[in-house]
């Protein structure tokens, strides 16, 4: 009887797999589905999906980071692209180009050989206690501007310089 | 605790679903979804590694993720402005048909 109740899972991995679940079938949508609109809205259930594995690996700070940027803006900016580039994608052509069998064979087989490896590779795993959550959110503030001052300075204008050329591209002339 | 190799793998699956998309897809926008899943992928990696490595102080995987949801922030917004640009000038967003460059 012990024997089989190792093998129960615990209530984290019924979490995990419901989630895994959720989030797989969701981005397997964003591939496979042929409307442009019903791929973004499966994109934005990815994003909540991968939110909830942060909360499960207790990385609280990126879950809300997740729901802000990729479900709150990069999704919208996503939705505003197709609405302004409609007429294009409904019918008339198929949603996917000749090489579609040759990326298929090599996505699956990617997988698969990825899957095996992992499956066999022995990760040290450690695993160890966190601290609270507000904690962590303090050493990572402190840690952008001490040991990653220079890459944080670069991305803030990273984003300044994208932000701006993006305005330029798409400016109506 | 949930095994490390649960993560990685469906982070795999979600890799290969935007590979996927980005080489098949004929929409622009939908090569740029697919590019989103791979980052997601990656993200879950370093998260996973960092909730499972023995440098759980450090917090390098966080600081890693968020640098990427911050370049694929960037990288959305000139992604997108670039389609509505070729839109504009071309009056299509399919990648098969933007073919100026081809020698």
């Amino acid at each position: 009887m012990p024997a089989i109740l190792d093998h129960l899972p615990t209530v984290q991995q019924v979490i995990f797999i419901l989630i895994g679940l959720f989030t797989a079938v969701s981005a397997l949508l964003v591939v496979v589905a042929p409307n442009l609109f019903h791929n973004a809205l499966a994109l934005v259930a990815t994003f909540f999906g991968v939110t909830g594995l942060y909360v499960l690996l207790e990385a609280e700070f990126l879950a809300v980071s997740q729901v802000l940027i990729y479900v709150g803006a990069i999704s919208t900016l996503i939705t505003f692209a197709i609405m302004l580039t409609r007429g294009m994608m409904y019918g008339r052509t198929s949603p996917t180009n000749q090489q579609r069998l040759a990326a298929a064979i090599m996505a699956v087989l990617f997988f698969l050989v990825l899957a095996g490896l992992l499956v066999h590779v022995p990760w040290p795993v450690v695993g160890a206690e966190l601290k609270a959550g507000e904690a962590i959110i303090a050493d990572l503030g402190e840690l952008f501007v001490t040991t990653y001052l220079i890459p944080f300075e670069l991305m803030a204008l990273l984003l300044l310089v994208a932000l701006a050329g993006a305005l330029m591209l798409a400016r109506d002339r | 605790m949930v095994p490390l190799n649960w993560y990685l793998i469906l982070s795999a699956f979600v890799f290969s679903c935007g590979l996927y998309a980005a080489l098949a897809r004929r929409n622009a926008i939908a090569a740029l979804m697919g590019i989103e899943l791979m980052l997601n992928a990656v993200n879950i990696n370093l998260v996973a590694f960092w909730r499972y490595g023995n440098a759980v102080e450090a917090l390098a995987g966080q600081v890693f993720a968020i640098f990427v949801i911050a370049v694929a922030a960037a990288e959305v917004a000139v992604g997108l402005a670039l389609i509505i640009s070729v839109y504009r000038l071309r009056r299509t967003v399919n990648l098969d048909e933007l073919d100026t460059l081809r020698g």
